[in-house]
């Protein structure tokens, strides 16, 4: 036979063995001890690196929660049966956390009262910093150009009609969108499966002003503050706030409201006997009260 | 040593034969991991790492196959010595220097099956240099890879606010402007020290 060929079979033969060898050594002796419960934990973490712990990433947090460093409940992304089950490669009792949620403060009544044509780069936080801050007619108002939706790793929230919404379901609270927004008006809402109450608006202006630039903005009137048994709402800076430790999800604010702005679960309850004109949040069927 | 002939090399294989824009290799990496600047910086770390070291153990290897006249096996033994390679120097990494293998970590494995990895080396065999130029190749060729990779980075994440046909989104842009950017580095074909 030709010496080539079996030069050739020898080299590369050779050449293999003694680098599968060499490898074979190095990850005895390179082997780096890892806490097995971390590489368990970060099995059941969902994996999808939202930050939403604080941590960088399910392997930062996996490591932390193994070192003793962080609680077991911190992934909002994974919910109860990721915490029950990190728990339990902790052996320790799980501590259930209230599913909260992004909630956008905002209901986009200001679109079609822009200051001015914008033509800039699509982007929320390049809009903002303009003269006004940014075209929305509302200077609190989203402006709509879907950087929080840019940011979420979990496709929760969407710009419709000009405003963003966010997707209940689909929302892990993992803060990338309150981050993101350069107008502060996403907040963090602990949310009840059934009959959220939601006021969703950031305005602090004065009633007349709001009425100006928006459809159904806050205005400040104070109607939902006495109307509620519970004394949950409360009006500061022209602003109605719920105060989610009170609230029971009565909906009898939401009945008050003249602006048609509370809802409840995303929709305005139609207000008996008539109901004059919905709000753009209740495009859909409107909730019988 | 000619350090005329070291700087020649270097600036041909940053500017002049840039991997991505001139040669077309390593593409991948370059559509794959350029959407962030920060990843962008990474990737293009770890090639100038790789590229350096295969380059340097590739050259005693390479006189070995010569020395036995099987010169066309050197495909074939450069692709076992560079995945070898990759796989050692991440164990190596993340025993020696974690902090780095965490810098690294997700983009050496990455590098294994990345062609210009395999091509710096080819090269070096075709150019017929020594050690330390092939080594300085290597190296410089990976630096051309982070300039072209950063480059593209910082446009690809202004890319992402600008309104473009919706036909474009995305990938299809992502490409045209690597095409530009092509263009633009021709500029450089006709630099030479001699």
């Amino acid at each position: 036979m030709d010496m080539t060929v079996i030069y050739a079979l020898l080299v590369l033969g050779v050449l293999g063995g003694v680098f599968g060898l060499i490898l074979a050594f190095a990850s005895k002796a390179f082997a780096v001890e890892k806490d097995p419960r971390e590489e368990a934990i970060a099995e059941v973490l969902p994996g999808a690196n939202c930050g939403g712990c604080g941590y960088p990433g399910c392997a930062g947090y996996a490591a932390a929660v193994a070192a003793g460093k962080a609680a077991t409940n911190c992934c909002a992304a994974g919910g109860d049966a990721v915490t029950a089950k990190i728990s339990e490669i902790m052996g320790v009792k799980a501590e259930a956390g209230v599913k909260m949620i992004a909630q956008v403060q905002c209901t986009g009544g200001c679109r079609g009262h822009e200051k001015y044509e914008y033509a800039g780069i699509a982007d929320c936080s390049a809009a903002s910093r303009l003269p006004g801050g940014g075209p929305a007619g509302c200077s609190f108002g989203c402006l709509g150009f879907g950087t929080c939706e840019k940011v979420c790793p979990f496709d929760a929230i969407h710009v419709v009609d000009g405003v963003a919404k966010v997707d209940e379901d689909k929302c892990k609270a993992c803060k990338k969108c309150i981050d993101a927004c350069p107008r502060h008006i996403i907040l963090l809402a602990p949310y009840k499966t059934k009959r959220h109450v939601a006021i969703t608006c950031s305005s602090k202006d004065k009633g007349v002003v709001v009425r100006q630039v928006c459809d159904n903005g806050c205005i400040g009137c104070s109607l939902c503050a006495k109307a509620c048994p519970k004394e949950a709402i409360t009006v500061e800076k022209n602003l109605a706030v719920i105060d989610y430790d009170k609230c029971v999800g009565c909906g009898i604010c939401a009945q008050k409201c003249p602006r048609k702005l509370i809802t409840v679960d995303g929709k305005v309850p139609e207000v008996k006997p008539a109901a004059p004109k919905a709000a753009p949040a209740a495009a859909g069927a409107a909730k019988a009260e | 040593m000619d350090f005329a002939q070291l700087f020649s090399i270097a600036l041909g294989a940053i500017l002049v034969n840039n991997f991505i824009f001139s040669q077309f290799l390593g593409i991948c990496p370059f559509m794959g991991v350029s959407k962030k600047i920060d990843t962008a910086l990474g990737m293009g770390m770890a090639v100038i790492f790789v590229m350096g070291v295969a380059s340097a153990v590739c050259w005693p290897i390479n006189q070995l196959l010569l020395s036995l006249d099987l010169k066309f096996m050197q495909t074939v033994t450069f692709i076992l010595v560079i995945a070898s390679l990759v796989q050692f120097v991440e164990m190596f990494l993340q025993k020696a220097m974690p902090s780095l293998y965490q810098a690294l970590g997700v983009y050496l494995p990455l590098i294994t099956t990345n062609c210009a990895v395999l091509g710096v080396v080819l090269q070096n065999t075709q150019n017929s240099y020594n050690f330390i130029e092939s080594v300085v190749y290597g190296v410089t060729g990976g630096v051309g890879f982070l300039l072209a990779i950063v480059l593209f980075a910082s446009v690809r994440e202004r890319l992402e606010f600008s309104e473009c046909p919706k036909s474009f989104e995305g990938f299809p842009i992502a490409l045209v402007t690597a095409g530009l950017l092509a263009l633009a580095f021709l500029g450089f074909s006709g630099l030479s020290v001699f």
